[in-house]
């Protein structure tokens, strides 16, 4: 662990010529980034690109073959790394929400503060009231996940990410399951994470959306990312063909 | 070659011919539905009494020409009632109690192995799964039956095995590999989401399999595994043939004292047949209610 020679002046996360194969395919083939505290990066590109795989990197949900990545100094890409350590500081939102769903909302949220970072009960109940409101779910603390639409479920997934005091939150393609009308809402409720000053890192299809709250803007083809620039002038002035083609299908 | 061009020019012709018509796939309904209590609780009640009403019929027409008359062997049966009941069948039922409780602890720490990420330990608790899972239950029974000695020294003093309670070791065995085959069949059903979902909160691969995977197993669990108990149940006879006084071995013993009468078997065995029946149909109607009611709280 050199966990201790990171300092805020550095990337927060420090992704280095990552390469990552499941089998004979190679899924990242030497991806390099780097986010620094307060930054909202948005993943973009074609399904199969490798953007899911590389955020599932970062978290160690998925093993390197070789390259770096760093989280506050924690080598995640070292044999030996303390995977809970490493969880403690990074949250994750899924496509699938996968809430727990013999839990109560409430449940959801404060399993793991009270489980894991044993914090005291009450302390726990408290943040996770608040979570749940910042998330504009008051009122639903009692609900089981199957009785919550799939908006619903996803505020409720981030707000139980929140609440183990992550810092940095890896979202991964979070609306690509929700009806329609129910997108904004998760998207107001990531937008407002990121005016706080959350650390983000978004893998997202919703180009609007990536315009208005990125930082910075990767985009990703066939496990590197072809080219990246911040949002205001990736959108018009993008020049490799292969961008150009996805945006002008996407746009 | 020319009568087959002809035959070919003919089939074109005609339109009554065969036609291979496409394959259609009609599925035959669930696994669930093979389930043993769910074929005994598929039996409408109605149905039942009308099955009976033609079994307690049925004797009194064949045994009519012979002396011993069927009132007689009610008589026996009668007399011979609570003996058989609260001597046999409780036995049955208590055979089946702790099989069900050894099995069922033994078997739940089995599947626990098989999904370990322990190689070796998984690997050992997959052998001796499938080993107990396909071997035949009397032969497994033989083998406990004498393989355990008949009393235990602990210290100075000698505790005695009863010949219950070795039977209820052997039919242990097969309802252990089978609960483990549930429990891993439980755990693996539980999408791996829910596992990455706790691993990114941190918790630790314990916390993730008893707060989070095995809670929702546990209601997926209790069909089968009262489907096993009602299995179990019904094979308890078979620890007479090793000459345990079960319901089976009794209802021999009192025929035997009844002059062995050809006319007792159907009266006695009907009777034992009947009350395993009554013991484990409702069993199966309750396995049913049960499922159905978490399908509709998931």
């Amino acid at each position: 662990m050199t966990n201790n020679d990171w300092t805020p002046d550095q990337p927060l996360v420090s992704i280095h010529d990552v390469h990552k194969s499941f089998g004979d395919l190679e899924v990242l083939k030497g991806v390099s980034l780097d986010i620094m505290k307060g930054e909202v990066i948005c993943i973009i590109g074609p399904s199969g690109s490798g953007k899911s795989t590389l955020i599932r990197c970062v978290n160690a949900l998925n093993t390197i073959d070789s390259g770096s990545i760093k989280v506050e100094g924690l080598e995640v890409h070292d044999p030996g790394l303390d995977k809970l350590e490493l969880r403690k500081r990074v949250g994750m939102v899924f496509q699938q929400y996968n809430l727990f769903p013999h839990k109560t909302a409430l449940e959801n949220i404060m399993m793991a503060p009270l489980k894991v970072l044993k914090q005291p009960q009450a302390e726990a109940e408290e943040r996770a009231h608040k979570l749940i409101k910042r998330v504009n779910l008051g009122g639903k603390e009692n609900s089981y996940p199957g009785e919550l639409s799939g908006g619903q479920q996803q505020r409720v997934a981030i707000a139980r990410s929140l609440a183990m005091n992550p810092d940095v939150m890896l979202f991964d393609e979070v609306t690509a399951a929700l009806d329609p009308e129910t997108v904004n809402e998760v998207l107001l409720a990531i937008k407002d994470l990121a005016q706080d000053g959350m650390t983000c890192i978004l893998v997202t299809h919703e180009m609007g959306f990536a315009r208005e709250v990125a930082d910075h803007i990767y985009f990703t083809d066939r496990g590197v990312i072809v080219e990246h620039g911040p949002p205001a002038t990736f959108f018009t002035e993008a020049t490799d063909p292969r961008t150009r083609e996805f945006l002008s299908q996407i746009l | 070659m020319k009568s087959g061009r002809k035959a070919t020019a003919s089939c074109y012709g005609d339109t009554d011919l065969a036609v291979l018509k496409p394959f259609r796939y009609s599925p035959a309904g669930s696994v669930q539905d093979l389930l043993f209590s769910r074929w005994l609780a598929d039996f409408s009640p109605r149905s039942l009494l009308i099955v009976g009403l033609l079994f307690c019929l049925w004797p009194g027409f064949a045994m009519a020409q012979s002396n011993y008359s069927f009132t007689q062997a009610l008589d026996a049966l009668w007399r011979w009632l609570p003996f058989i009941v609260t001597k046999g069948f409780a036995l049955n039922l208590l055979v089946s109690f702790f099989t069900m409780l050894i099995g069922t602890i033994a078997g739940v720490l089995l599947g626990l192995g098989q999904i370990s990420p322990l190689k070796p330990l998984a690997r050992a608790s997959w052998f001796i799964t499938q080993l107990f899972r396909n071997s035949p239950w009397l032969v497994l029974l033989f083998i406990v039956m004498l393989a355990l000695p008949f009393e235990i020294q602990i210290g100075d003093t000698i505790y005695p095995i009863p010949d219950w309670l070795k039977a209820v070791f052997g039919l242990s065995l097969p309802i252990m590999a089978n609960i483990s085959e549930i429990v891993r069949g439980a755990i693996m059903s539980v999408p791996t989401g829910q596992w990455e979902a706790a691993e990114s909160l941190a918790y630790t691969r314990h916390q993730t399999l008893w707060l989070v995977i095995l809670p929702q197993c546990f209601k997926r669990m209790i069909p089968p595994w009262m489907n096993w108990y009602a299995i179990l149940t019904m094979a308890t006879p078979l620890i007479s043939l090793l000459g345990v006084e079960d319901i089976v071995n009794l209802s021999r013993q009192a025929m035997e004292a009844e002059d062995n009468h050809p006319e007792l078997l159907v009266p006695f065995f009907g009777f034992t047949l009947i009350i395993f029946f009554a013991y484990c149909y409702p069993i199966a109607r309750y396995t049913i209610r049960l499922e159905k009611r978490f399908v509709v709280n998931q």
